[in-house]
């Protein structure tokens, strides 16, 4: 190795190049990235397990590739970070939880196995909210992640780790999940590029089960370029999740490249009311360049939008009360006794489960209850039908859709815990993508006058995800050249 | 919308959940909140629209079925790994049935 490694500025093509160039073999990149992460991790908590076994082993793979001359996997050599609701064979993965903090998983989840066969090397498990279940990644059992951008503030959630990481640069790219926002606005609050693929578009095998018709498996990166890279080599159906999708993959990588001269993007009004007048100058910013840029812009609305919070929250709740009710004492690592079955159940998730995850049960299992069902989840299916509509009829029009990921950027670590409809309503342009379960992502426009990283959300169709990293793409291009 | 703390330890009981003394009255105050905030939705007409459950991709009906090929599942030793107690290949509970 002639000169360090500085791991901020990889790429996976970067990555790539040195490797070919010997620059340095992929064994002193997995060793340099967790000798990095390990140094770095005190100042973020952005890493809960390091696995160095499982890094040298794929490094050197790819090393007897390089020797031997066989062709490179897509992410040969990169190194990845895992958000730790993702499970992985022989790994711990906690979830942010007291009641998995001792779960070895005895499979992998397939987006993780189709990284590695392209040549990831995974060096550890991300922090994240219990169960992926927040906005701040204050409701990790194991303390919250610090925003490497501004320690004293939150890096977002429930991805937090996963976007620290990434900003950090202790890994090239990271996986991480979205629910109602987990990936965008953990990507918004700390600079990073957040994906949220098509709903269906990446297995969720192996995924621990928050809501399971809203989760989405997502990647994290420093450019467009390498979070298309990533989702292209995870996306497809798998056998294993009836709800993958057969939907063909198209390269993203040359796509993007394409102008965006006459693509026609939308501005929904509901997005751009509630927002601090900060982040709305730097959005409205973004707008223009694209513009400059060659699209046309129009003024859209999605009329529901304001029913999203609502809709969401007994959706998600009520799937998360059923989810979670395997975690009983009986399979998962930990049991607190009890005289009877009933009291063991009840012991064990009275101590292994955190406080949000317990309110989220007890609201899921309220709107689920005789006689209420109708009332509250099947009403909320129904408004559901009506926010995915709006984003259908929009895209009778239109190509893409720009909005804000937050309405303000990355607020002080402990300011908004104690109140949990005020932290809920940090996700309010993010849950409708979920909802709808179009394809969205977060790619960063800017900076508040304090140096917080803002983030501009992009919506494209169902399955267009070329046309979503095209805008993206060519916005990055523009802006930091 | 109020929650009761009486309701509040009926639901943790369906969700087989013990909630500390503490908990019970913060829990009642949180869920109020949120449910109220959740009361919109009773503006919104909704009569003729049918429910979303998941979001569809089109495909043949059968397109998710697959071959039925045999192949080796999880061993029992791996499945029960993670079991706080177990015992001659099997998970153990307290005792369920009292035989008098």
């Amino acid at each position: 190795m002639s000169t360090p490694i500085s791991l901020p500025e990889l790429t996976i093509a970067s990555v790539r190049d040195g490797l070919l160039k010997k620059d340095f073999s992929a064994r002193e990149l997995a060793e340099a990235a967790l000798a990095f992460a390990q140094a770095e991790n005190p100042k973020t908590n952005a890493y809960l397990t390091f696995s160095p076994e499982r890094a040298l082993a794929a490094a050197e793979k790819v090393d007897m590739h390089i020797a031997k001359g066989s062709p490179l996997g897509a992410l040969a050599g990169v190194p990845l970070g895992v958000k730790d609701v993702i499970v992985t064979k022989g790994l711990r993965t906690t979830c942010g939880s007291r009641m998995l903090e001792k779960y070895i998983p005895p499979y992998d989840a397939t987006a993780v196995i189709r990284l590695e066969e392209e040549g990831a090397m995974v060096i550890g498990k991300l922090n994240c909210d219990e169960f992926a279940m927040g906005s701040s990644n204050e409701n990790s059992a194991f303390g919250p992640v610090r925003n490497p951008r501004a320690l004293d503030r939150v890096p977002g959630g429930s991805s937090g780790g996963s976007a620290a990481a990434v900003a950090q640069g202790t890994a090239v790219v990271t996986l991480g999940s979205d629910t109602g926002g987990s990936i965008r606005q953990p990507a918004s609050f700390c600079g990073v590029v957040g994906v949220t693929p098509t709903y269906g578009r990446v297995s969720r095998y192996g995924l621990v089960a928050f809501a399971s018709s809203l989760d989405h498996i997502g990647p994290f990166a420093r450019t467009v370029e390498d979070s298309a890279t990533v989702l292209r080599a995870m996306a497809g159906r798998d056998e294993q999740d009836s709800t993958s999708a057969f939907a063909p993959i198209d390269d993203y990588g040359a796509l993007m490249k394409h102008s965006v001269k006459g693509l026609k993007l939308g501005l929904p009004a509901e997005y751009f009311e509630g927002l601090t007048s900060e982040t709305g100058a730097v959005i409205e910013a973004a707008v223009k360049k694209l513009e400059s840029l060659g699209c046309e812009i129009r003024q859209i609305s999605l009329p529901h939008t304001k029913y999203a919070l609502s809709c969401y929250y007994i959706i998600c709740t009520a799937e998360a009360s059923s989810n979670l009710a395997r975690y009983d004492g009986v399979r998962y690592t930990i049991r607190a006794e009890g005289a009877t079955l009933a009291d063991m159940y009840r012991n064990t998730r009275g101590v292994g489960f955190g406080a949000e995850v317990k309110r989220r049960i007890m609201l899921g299992t309220y709107v689920l209850s005789a006689g209420y069902y109708d009332a509250y989840y099947k009403k909320a299916q129904q408004v559901r039908t009506l926010i995915a509509r709006d984003f259908s009829d929009a895209f009778k029009d239109i190509d893409g859709i720009l909005a804000p990921v937050s309405p303000f950027p990355a607020f002080k670590i402990g300011e908004k815990v104690d109140d949990p409809l005020t932290m809920y309503l940090s996700d309010i342009y993010t849950l409708t993508g979920d909802l709808a379960g179009v394809p969205c992502m977060s790619v960063p426009c800017g900076t508040s006058k304090d140096g917080l990283p803002i983030g501009l959300q992009i919506f494209a169709k169902h399955f267009d995800e070329a046309t979503m990293f095209r805008v993206a793409y060519n916005y990055e291009q523009a802006t930091t050249r | 919308m109020n929650l009761s703390e009486k309701d509040v330890r009926y639901v943790a009981d369906l969700a087989n959940l013990r909630l500390s003394d503490e908990e019970v009255p913060r829990m009642s105050h949180d869920l109020g909140q949120i449910l109220t905030h959740i009361e919109q939705l009773n503006a919104l007409d909704t009569s003729n629209v049918e429910p979303m459950a998941q979001v569809l991709f089109d495909a043949d009906e059968t397109a998710t079925l697959r071959e039925d090929i045999p192949h080796t599942p999880l061993s029992n030793k791996d499945a029960l790994a993670n079991a706080p107690c177990a015992g001659a290949g099997y998970y153990k509970v307290p005792k369920v049935i009292d035989r008098t």
